[in-house]
């Protein structure tokens, strides 16, 4: 339970926060939320020793237990790895936010309170062994992301870019929870590991691939791939910190989180490996040849952040070939390990990217990459810093990017080998595709570095004079930096202790143990197919750079109309706009309409449930005989109904209404009801009273305000309304279930209840509950008048919704 | 101009007591015969009705000064009272008590508890029906 615990205590932290604001004015808030994060990564790193054998820890925590949904921690090689992400960066994260963000102008206790809450749920979601609970993190990911891009909230490119991104991802969050409750059908657990176990099983359910796609989309929306990667570049309006924290190394990693934890139960499916690794690949290329493109330095890495997501996202599709293992190329094994180690090593470069970006944003005011050079004399740590992230991501030895990078290359060349799903003719295409990519890759991290550093410096553009950032923010990004080339040098010891765990928890089909896991990285592996790609990659991507002022400019070609972007924003405004039009086509504010919809709809379903169902009977066994009066009351009743329709006059109208009335009294004369008779005559005269009361202050029948289509709609309407009743009263006559309790009144009502008039008995002593709420109804009417005649507000108020 | 009415005015005087004892033996006879208080309010309130069309709103409050609203409120309180009432001694709510006694004057009776129920509803209707017509006849 207190590892359950550990998941809730950033939270529990942000409530602190405003109070250490408000009280100690003097100290940055981030120094006391520094102290969460760094104790978080110590108790984590006490379990890399044990899990590194194989043990896993779990722990719950009961939430709702009668619905068997509880919190669970379940620290395994991979969520162990995530975990100490989350916990390392965001300490290096916050301790830089101490420096970037000012304790005077900004609302830190926002900032650091949605950073917190982030941080809670990004743990929650990687330690989830629960689906509900897992997806409960996962919106919570989702919304204090929102929150913290929305952080600048008087900006209007903010508040866009935080709407933007909260629509994608709970979009694909709400797809993911439908995956979670088919799973859940499929296996009737919500347990991942018990899922996992039962993994054969359920890729035979008719479930299964509704359930894969569906997760595949929460996944790609979150992790920011094609086509759904458009809300990133958008995101970074967000402060440099949240960028380089949330969408570079922890947030948009949920999704590889995601497709990697599920990977031992989908893997088994052709669908999958192709739109993991194809989704992947084409996200990978789409994502480096438009970094290029861009101008914003944040902009450049967003893209480049996309790109790198597709590359891990692919080889996690690839890893998934492993399990096929009788007609798996040997070499595919390097993909669970890569993607692994892909991530490790782009969490350090591209944090260290962002937090330099945010450097030369604070010093030199821009961001914008025309107007900044030559930068390097003058800032020489922030470039050497950027100098060895770029070179990491373009994947130039001696920096973790080229290790990384190589074992890419190679299980992408593997992929060409796998003599299944059709992989042996198309699996061609991926390594070319790989290639292509990883040259935009070199390219843009060489843009990103020397169009910054390099060339002529240009002061009259810059709005300040730069100078070299203060020590403390550049702590963080050079022990980043110190990682890239650290992880260069020992890259078997950080595959010991974090790589082999977490494959193993992808491939638990593939080994039991870490400590099975057979691979050996080494930064020369002799003279290989990859080596030479490298080569080649390094070769045309100088010429390519060399050359960029030449070739930049086709991006400038490129039709605004056909862009995602384009496409996303015409798809809400089409969605509001429309959507506004339709309602605005039928909620028109006439009542005749709204009365024909209902009457409509009522009259169609009441017909179609009749005939569907087979309903309508009629029979006359149980009829009286028709008496010569009955007939002539009926013309009568007719006449005045149809004067009352026709007459082109009010009074008239009021008239045939009466007779209709009386006509009804007579009716009931005949049918013996002396009490309704008696009521019915009275009522109907009050009534006329009163209609001729309002008369003289009503204006003329305008008969011809209605078009002659509307006309003919409502005589059909109201023809399939007279038709409906007359059907069901046939048919409830025709058969009766049950039969009348009125035996029961007539045989009781002299000595139970001592009276002779069944009816007012009824009315009083048997169902005399009905009676006091309709003498309560009378006089909440007579109220009703009074208040209306008494209280009117005046006619200035006089917007009647008829009129 | 006011015209003289003097025949309907005399007419009204003499037919409104007809009216009302009409509607009071209609309201006593509810329970045996067709009847009760729904109608009996009707009919009181169609005689009170007469006599506005004869004389004016004005005289009536003059001669029946009734606030018809109170009228209401004492109706739908002895209807609730009726029907509550039994539960303070343990019956169900709405529970009925009648029985047979020996009156003076008027001899061997039944009474009965729905009497007085029906007696409120007699009251809201008169009430009521009084108020909206009063209203309307007010305003201009």
């Amino acid at each position: 339970m207190l590892q359950v615990l550990t998941i809730f205590i950033p939270m529990l932290a942000a409530i602190l926060v405003p109070f250490f604001y408000k009280i100690m004015k003097n100290i940055h808030t981030g120094w006391f939320v520094l102290a969460v994060p760094v104790t978080l990564a110590i108790i984590y790193s006490t379990y890399i020793a044990k899990v590194m054998e194989g043990d896993v820890f779990s722990a719950t925590l009961p939430w709702i237990p009668s619905l068997d949904i509880v919190f669970v921690s379940y620290l395994d090689g991979l969520s162990l790895l995530f975990s100490l992400l989350i916990t390392g960066i965001g300490s290096l994260v916050v301790l830089y936010s101490i420096f970037y963000l000012d304790k005077q102008k900004e609302k830190l206790h926002n900032f650091y309170v949605y950073l917190l809450l982030f941080m809670s749920a990004m743990l929650g979601v990687v330690q989830s062994d629960h689906l509900i609970t897992l997806y409960f993190f996962w919106e919570l990911t989702s919304i204090s992301s929102f929150l913290l891009i929305g952080y600048w909230y008087t900006r209007d490119a903010s508040r866009f870019g935080a709407l933007k991104s909260m629509m994608i991802t709970v979009g694909g969050g709400l797809m993911m929870l439908g995956s979670f409750i088919l799973l859940s059908i499929m296996g009737n657990t919500y347990s991942i590991r018990e899922l996992i176990g039962m993994m054969p099983d359920l890729a035979q359910h008719p479930f299964f691939t509704w359930a894969l796609i569906l997760l595949l989309l929460g996944a790609f929306t979150k992790s920011a791939q094609f086509p759904f990667y458009i809300w990133l570049p958008d995101a970074m309006e967000a402060p440099t910190p949240v960028s380089a924290y949330l969408h570079s190394a922890t947030m948009v990693k949920a999704g590889i989180y995601l497709v990697a934890r599920f990977t031992p139960i989908f893997a088994i499916s052709e669908l999958w490996i192709w739109l993991v690794t194809g989704i992947g690949i084409v996200t990978l290329f789409w994502g480096s040849f438009f970094a290029v493109k861009q101008t914003d330095l944040k902009g450049i890495l967003a893209f480049s952040t996309v790109s790198q997501l597709g590359l891990i996202m692919s080889l996690l599709g690839a890893s998934a070939v492993a399990i096929h293992s009788q007609n798996a190329p040997e070499a595919i094994k390097y993909a669970a390990f890569a993607a692994i180690f892909h991530l490790i090593n782009h969490a350090t470069f591209k944090g260290s990217l962002f937090m330099i970006a945010g450097i030369i944003d604070h010093e030199t005011g821009t961001r914008d990459i025309r107007k900044l050079g030559g930068l390097m004399s003058m800032m020489p740590l922030s470039f050497t810093i950027a100098a060895i992230g770029s070179f990491s991501m373009a994947g130039l030895p001696p920096f973790n990017g080229f290790l990384s990078k190589e074992m890419f290359l190679t299980a992408m060349l593997a992929l060409r080998n796998f003599d299944f799903f059709g992989f042996d003719t198309w699996g061609t295409l991926f390594p070319i595709v790989a290639w292509l990519a990883s040259i935009f890759t070199f390219v843009y991290s060489f843009y990103f570095v020397f169009k910054t550093f390099a060339g002529h410096y240009k002061p009259e553009q810059l709005p300040r004079k730069p100078h070299e950032a203060p020590i403390g923010m550049l702590i963080a990004p050079m022990l980043l930096a110190l990682f890239v080339i650290v992880i260069f040098f020992i890259p078997n010891v950080i595959g010991d202790m974090f790589v082999k765990p977490a494959v193993q928890a992808i491939q638990p089909f593939l080994y039991d143990t870490p400590a099975a896991v057979d691979i050996h990285v080494a930064a020369w592996h002799g003279l290989t197919p990859e080596l030479l790609m490298t080569i080649g990659i390094v070769l045309i991507g100088v010429l390519l750079f060399v050359s960029l002022p030449k070739w930049q400019s086709i991006y400038q070609h490129f039709p605004q109309t056909f862009t995602l972007n384009n496409a996303y924003d015409k798809f809400m405004v089409g969605l509001d706009v429309g959507l506004n039009r339709l309602s605005r086509r039928y909620m028109i504010g006439s009542m005749r309409h709204y009365l024909l919809y209902m009457l409509g709809s009522i009259a169609i379903i009441v017909i179609a449930s009749l005939i569907f169902k087979d309903a309508f009977t009629v029979s006359f066994d149980d009829v009286a005989p028709i008496h010569p009066y009955h007939i002539i009351l009926i013309i009568v009743l007719v006449i005045a109904t149809i004067m009352t329709m026709l007459v082109k006059s009010r009074l008239a109208a009021i008239i045939g209404l009466g007779a209709v009335g009386y006509t009804v009294a007579l009716f009931f004369v005949i049918f013996n009801a002396p009490d309704l008779a008696l009521t019915q005559l009275v009522i109907e005269t009050i009534s006329v009273a009163l209609f001729l009361l309002v008369f003289y202050h009503l204006p003329e029948i305008k008969r011809k305000s209605a078009t002659a289509p509307f006309k003919i709609g409502r005589i059909l309407i109201s023809v399939a309304v007279g038709c409906m009743v007359t059907l069901v009263a046939l048919s409830a006559h025709s058969q009766k279930l049950v039969p009348s309790i009125a035996k029961y009144y007539e045989e009781t009502v002299h000595d139970l209840a001592g009276g002779g008039n069944i009816v007012n008995v009824i009315l009083v002593d048997y169902r005399g509950f009905d009676t006091l709420f309709e003498i309560t109804v009378l006089s909440i009417a007579g109220m009703a008048i009074l208040a209306m005649i008494k209280l009117r507000m005046g006619k200035k108020e006089g917007q009647h919704e008829n009129k | 101009m006011k015209t003289n009415d003097v025949i309907i005015q005399f007419t009204a005087k003499i037919v409104f007591f007809i009216i009302f004892f009409f509607s009071i033996h209609i309201f006593m006879a509810g329970h045996y015969t067709p009847g009760g208080g729904f109608v009996g309010g009707l009919l009181t309130s169609s005689a009170i009705v007469l006599l506005v069309l004869a004389y004016d709103l004005n005289t009536v409050r003059t001669v029946l000064p009734i606030n018809y609203i109170h009228l209401i409120a004492t109706g739908l309180l002895l209807a609730l009272g009726t029907a509550a009432f039994p539960m303070f001694i343990g019956k169900p709510f709405f529970t009925h008590f009648f029985d047979y006694f020996t009156l003076p004057l008027i001899g061997k009776t039944s009474l009965h508890t729905a009497m007085l129920f029906d007696a409120g509803v007699y009251l809201v209707v008169v009430g009521v029906t009084m108020t909206i017509i009063q209203r309307i006849g007010e305003d201009d």
